[in-house]
């Protein structure tokens, strides 16, 4: 059922070409641009431009399930899911499978332009920093799918991208270093899941290998998804007032 | 166990407004129920009670022999609810397929549904772009399939042309022909001659729980719509 649930909602993707497009085309561009920012300072690219990889899919998946759940919510279809056999946790891993196949087309089509097309180097495998950008892009999809529940409208959904994802972009570690913040901002950043993801990024750009942090953060982000999916299934209520 | 239904003593508060006062019937296995009543008088309320989406203060309601929205009755039960509740940006088709998988059953099934009410030829469109009525009837045939015991219908026939609103009406006597209860809710009284046994509620409690024709004979007259307004007379 989680899988018909995921191709159903791939379906609907299918039907609406031109988020399909933005989906592609909008990191793709915003990459180009990046690149030719950064055109005297290579490294600087290398730096910035691999953290983006991670960084792209976390927000566009976070506010296409942000929204198409608070769509499932209002529109009724939730409500007549509940009455149907489908249980609760197949509803959710039909998000997670039909987002992370978004991801992961996302990511391999952004990343493949990243490193032929524009120069970006690693030392460490670019297939882990695709793994590493669905990661993020599910993550971005199990936060999506929690804050709907506190959305009203669409309005109110499309806000909470500023309210949930920026405070982490900031605190992340992109703007400035973790060691480098004060005391406090340096405690909640270590509360911050996109934390993780971008230290995880940054150790593939530096080590050949994948270290153990790399490791440990990647399995930081995958707890987090779960934290997130389970908060998630409590709001999917079956009686509502 | 004769009854599909069984609702007793069900108060149900929406806000701060009490919107069903101790409210209790039964409905028989087999039959075209109508629920009628103006609007805002807590026809959906006790739909969505019925089907266990409606958090309740007290009271129990027994459906099929379970508790409402248990487990067991999953797979026994079709609501539909009263706007549409499809995915506008599939098409019919594809909203059919989508909810027949979730009962296990196949495509065949899910176009046979979708022309039992009338819809085969806009299947391969849009849900999005039809007509209110076509929507109805496409959020309809999601409702029908998996061969219910019991469907729950939010004023299924709202929007229909007359032509289409018989044929749905005899559809829903052929369900009950093969053993399925209907519950059915309607605003139109003209309906109500229409079904085997009538709800008539309002304000949040039941005045009349009977046949067509006895509720005729009771208040003497042939009009439906009449016998209602002399029901809620004598209530007050």
């Amino acid at each position: 059922m989680a899988l018909h649930t995921a191709a159903r909602i791939l379906r609907q993707l299918r039907h609406d070409r031109r988020t399909i497009a933005l989906i592609l085309v909008v990191p793709t561009l915003l990459l180009t641009l990046l690149r030719y920012l950064y055109d005297s300072q290579p490294l600087l690219f290398d730096r910035v431009g691999l953290i983006m990889l991670g960084l792209f899919p976390l927000v566009i998946m976070f506010l296409l399930t942000s929204v198409a759940m608070l769509r499932e919510r209002t529109s009724g279809t939730l409500e007549r899911l509940l009455t149907t056999p489908i249980r609760k946790v197949d509803i959710l891993l039909g998000y997670g499978i039909a987002f992370a196949v978004a991801a992961a087309v996302q990511a391999a089509i952004v990343s493949a332009l990243a490193f032929l097309l524009l120069g970006l180097d690693t030392l460490g495998p670019p297939w882990l920093v695709g793994v590493i950008a669905i990661g993020n892009a599910v993550l971005g999809m199990a936060l999506g799918l929690l804050v709907s529940a506190f959305a009203n409208s669409e309005f109110q959904a499309v806000q909470f991208m500023p309210a949930v994802v920026l405070p982490q972009v900031l605190l992340c570690g992109l703007l400035a270093p973790r060691d480098q913040m004060a005391g406090w901002m340096h405690a909640i950043s270590n509360f911050l899941p996109m934390t993780y993801a971008v230290e995880a990024l940054q150790e593939l750009g530096v080590h050949p290998d994948p270290t153990t942090t790399m490791w440990r953060d990647l399995a930081i982000i995958v707890g987090c998804i779960l934290v997130a999916l389970l908060l998630g299934a409590a709001t999917l209520r079956r009686r509502t007032p | 166990m004769n009854n599909a239904i069984e609702v007793e003593h069900l108060v149900v508060t929406r806000g701060k407004r009490r919107v069903l006062h101790d409210l209790s019937c039964a409905i028989p296995r087999g039959s075209v129920t109508g629920l009628l009543g103006p609007s805002g008088s807590g026809k959906t309320t006790l739909m969505r009670a019925i089907v266990g989406v409606q958090k309740i203060v007290s009271g129990t309601v027994t459906v099929l022999g379970h508790p409402a929205g248990t487990k067991p009755l999953r797979d026994k039960v079709g609501y539909l609810t009263q706007a549409p509740s499809v995915y506008s940006d599939l098409t019919v088709q594809e909203n059919a397929r989508y909810f027949a998988s979730l009962y296990g059953e196949g495509a065949a099934n899910a176009d046979r549904a979708i022309t039992d009410v009338g819809l085969a030829e806009a299947k391969h469109q849009l849900v999005g772009n039809l007509s209110g009525g076509q929507q109805a009837r496409a959020s309809l045939a999601c409702a029908i399939l998996g061969h219910p015991e019991l469907l729950v219908l939010d004023e299924p026939t709202v929007g229909q042309d007359p032509v289409l609103r018989n044929e749905l009406w005899q559809r829903f006597h052929d369900f009950a022909k093969d053993g399925t209860t209907l519950l059915v809710s309607s605003h139109v009284m003209d309906e109500a001659s229409r079904c085997d046994r009538l709800l008539f509620i309002r304000d949040g409690e039941l005045i009349a729980d009977d046949t067509p024709s006895n509720v005729r004979q009771r208040t003497e007259t042939d009009n439906l719509e009449q016998a209602f307004l002399q029901l809620i007379e004598e209530k007050v």
